[in-house]
């Protein structure tokens, strides 16, 4: 680990619904760094994310946001994050325009800037055609631009993305992704769970594994290489064989 | 023994599955002590009102009932009533059938006949329109049983009857408006028309007693020697429902034939286009061009979320078509306003618990879609603004909406009587924030299209909202009759119902929680 300030420092994380969903997590996800969570279904990932964006309480343990208490002012540390979930979830009624313009609101930025920073956003993401057609005849491709639009016109420093390719097509695909690559050249912290293990691979720095609730394992696509018992040439072989071991763990332990 | 699957009491055993576990789920919300209380509460309801119907055929059943003109003007009057809120019914179930994609899309890409499913469903709708309105008959058909004769039972018959052929006559204007203004249009459309059905014949019927009587009573009209002269003798065919209703069996039988052949031929009709149509409602885009955004405007958060419900609201068809009958309501007491300027007399007493429902109710819904019908729930909530904060300013923009609308309205009572109208404000401004203290109390994530299902999601939070402007309206007419110590009695009810709602309610003052 090296001495650059933390984007996001989780300690002893927890939330329980019928069983445990995320049960005493630490993490830890450098500035400027892109993190990669993976992890079978129900794993806890969309609950650890969740929690860190302010859509859950925890049951136990503290998140920092940059340095901030996330559960102490969670204001403050929502200035600092955007979500975007793996539903768009944006105004049928509203145009992309009038989007954007309504999250500048929530965000407090001043309509001038907030205005030129939305029309590059929507012209970067192929979406300036559609600047003033209503949502509601989008397809999920649009729409999760949307989405992403909005979680970029705030200009947030830790951008947390849960699925954020799924049903997207190839291309919309590469323009989320490239636009994704551009914010952490530029200093951004992106933490992004996906099931497309190819993206993990080219896109992340670190790679973290969750499963049961429990971060089993963590860093570069080699170190976690290293960590698999049966060793593998692709991450979808090293995270097979790292679930594989932590199910192995946890019945053994019951 | 199992039906054959895809035969139409194969489709019907999965539509009544659906609807048992739908109707459960809603009455319990899978508690079980839930649905104790809740069916306590609706045989508590059903006794009341049994005993509100044998105050209200009191007089009537004293005089003695006999088929002569003028019963027969007043039971085909009131079951025009009821039959025109039955055609609304259908006619909104109707178009449901064609638009709602919950399971269309699976069964219409199945190899499973479209038209068994559609003949299900058209009967479901029937069903469906004859138990609601069995529902709100049953205390006067059954007082009118029991303490007159056993023949008034004939009444659930017709009942049946008129539910099948008010979805005859939905489908029917589906099919049409299909036709003439195509499957982007005919929701919308159906369901204006349907909340038109709904309310035209009570508010024609109340603006014709307010001209003719100057009052709202719309039985006035009804009972009234004119209408009675005017009507044609008692042997006529017009009068074949009311004298079916009184236990005339062969009109019954009569009427029972007319509106299940009807029902009948629209299923048979209409079946063999429901696939296509269904498809074509799918299939409408949706995509409208705005003119370009102006500059961004300066906002602060709150102004940021109120201009965003303002604009979501105002481009809400749906919103129009379920609200426009409240606000359809209120035209005729605006027109007994009208007709009484200059003369104050009774009219307050009757305008008053008008304006302050219509205020109730419409805060309801406009409270669930700010509230719990948040498209983007997520951003809001990761929003660096304070939960109160957005509470705050989306219940200012509902209670900005409502004073738009009744603001009119008030102006013209306050050139009435001053009096009158700070009466009705007030109980209007009390009814609205219970109806939306309530909406924030049993609020639950939803998306806005499910607006037409916000009373299903929550009977208890339907119910209190209603008891609650109810007796808030009760107190108001009181007090604008002059007598502010009898206004305490519904006023302290609506407090109890508030207090009923806050203990059920799943967020016991969690006003700020996530």
């Amino acid at each position: 680990m090296t001495d650059l300030p933390l984007a996001l420092d989780i300690k002893g994380l927890s939330k329980r619904f019928d069983r445990p969903a995320v049960d005493g997590l630490d993490l830890e996800v450098r500035a400027g760094e892109f993190y990669a969570l993976l992890g079978p279904n129900g794993a806890g990932k969309t609950t650890l994310l969740r929690m860190v964006a302010g859509l859950l309480q925890p049951d136990a343990g503290s998140i920092r946001v940059l340095g901030i208490d996330a559960r102490r002012d969670p204001i403050a540390a929502k200035r600092l994050i955007a979500w975007v979930s793996d539903e768009p979830m944006v105004y049928d009624r509203l145009t992309p325009l009038e989007y954007l313009q309504f999250v500048a609101g929530l965000w407090e930025i001043p309509a001038a800037e907030a205005e030129a920073t939305s029309r590059t956003l929507l012209d970067w993401l192929g979406l300036a055609p559609h600047a003033n057609e209503r949502c509601g005849g989008f397809s999920k491709g649009m729409l999760q631009k949307v989405a992403l639009a909005g979680a970029l016109v705030h200009d947030p420093r830790l951008i947390i993305l849960d699925e954020p390719l799924t049903g997207l097509d190839a291309g919309s695909a590469r323009q989320v992704k490239n636009v994704l690559l551009d914010k952490v050249k530029s200093g951004v912290t992106v933490i992004m769970t996906t099931h497309i293990l190819e993206v993990a691979e080219r896109m992340a720095e670190r790679i973290g594994v969750i499963a049961s609730g429990r971060l089993i394992a963590e860093g570069t696509l080699d170190e976690l290489r290293a960590k698999a018992r049966h060793g593998g040439v692709s991450l979808e072989d090293i995270f097979l064989d790292l679930v594989a071991e932590s199910a192995a763990e946890s019945s053994a332990a019951a | 023994m199992m039906a054959q699957p895809t035969s139409v009491a194969w489709f019907a055993r999965h539509e009544l599955g659906l609807f048992w576990r739908d109707w459960i789920g809603m009455m319990t919300a899978g508690q079980r002590t839930r649905g104790i209380i809740l069916t306590v509460i609706l045989v508590i309801a059903a006794i009341l009102l049994h005993l509100l119907a044998n105050a209200l055929v009191g007089p009537w059943l004293a005089e003695g009932i006999r088929p002569d003109k003028p019963t027969l003007v007043l039971v085909t009057g009131g079951g025009l009533l009821f039959w025109s809120v039955m055609l609304s019914q259908a006619l909104e179930s109707i178009t449901r059938a064609y638009y709602a994609r919950s399971d269309l899309d699976l069964i219409l890409s199945s190899p499973a006949s479209s038209k068994r499913l559609f003949a299900v469903r058209t009967t479901a709708t029937a069903a469906s329109t004859m138990l609601l309105s069995a529902l709100l008959a049953a205390p006067l058909i059954d007082v009118l049983a029991f303490r007159d004769s056993p023949k008034w039972f004939a009444a659930y018959g017709v009942l049946a009857a008129s539910s099948a052929l008010a979805t005859a006559i939905g489908v029917a204007i589906t099919l049409g408006l299909f036709q003439l203004v195509g499957p982007k249009r005919t929701r919308l459309i159906a369901q204006i028309v349907a909340a038109i059905i709904g309310a035209a014949f009570i508010i024609g019927i109340q603006a014709a007693a307010i001209l003719s009587y100057g009052t709202m009573n719309r039985f006035a009209v009804l009972q009234s020697a004119d209408v009675v002269a005017h009507a044609p003798d008692v042997a006529s065919v017009l009068w074949l429902p009311a004298r079916a209703a009184m236990g005339d069996i062969p009109a019954l039988a009569l009427i029972l034939i007319v509106g299940f052949a009807a029902l009948a031929i629209a299923i048979v009709v209409s079946a063999s286009s429901f696939s296509r149509h269904a498809v074509a409602a799918a299939g409408i885009g949706h995509a409208r061009v705005h003119q370009a955004t102006a500059a961004f405007r300066p906002a602060s958060q709150k102004q940021a979320l109120r201009r965003k419900e303002w604009a979501l609201l105002r481009r809400d068809p749906w919103l129009l078509s379920q609200t426009l009958m409240q606000i359809l309501y209120l035209l005729p007491p605006a027109l007994l306003l009208w007709i009484n300027f200059g003369r104050s007399a009774g009219t307050a007493v009757v305008v008053v618990p008008v304006l302050v429902m219509a205020a109730g109710q419409l805060a309801g819904g406009l409270a669930w879609l700010a509230l719990s019908g948040e498209d983007a729930h997520d951003l809001v909530v990761t929003a660096p603004v304070a939960p109160r904060a957005v509470l705050i300013a989306k219940i200012e923009a509902i209670a900005v909406v409502i004073a738009v609308i009744l603001a009119p309205l008030l102006l013209l009572a306050a050139f009435l009587s001053p009096a009158v109208a700070l009466t009705a404000g007030l109980g209007a401004a009390l009814a609205a924030a219970s109806a939306t203290t309530i909406q924030m109390w049993f609020r639950a994530q939803a998306r806005r299209s499910m607006f037409r299902r916000r009373q299903v999601s929550s009977r208890a939070a339907t119910l209190s909202e209603a008891f609650a402007s109810i007796m808030w309206a009760g107190a108001a007419a009181i007090l604008a009759a002059g007598s502010w110590l009898l206004a305490i009695g519904p006023a302290v009810l609506a407090i109890l119902v508030l207090i009923l709602a806050w203990a059920i309610s799943p967020r016991k003052g969690a006003s700020g929680r996530i």
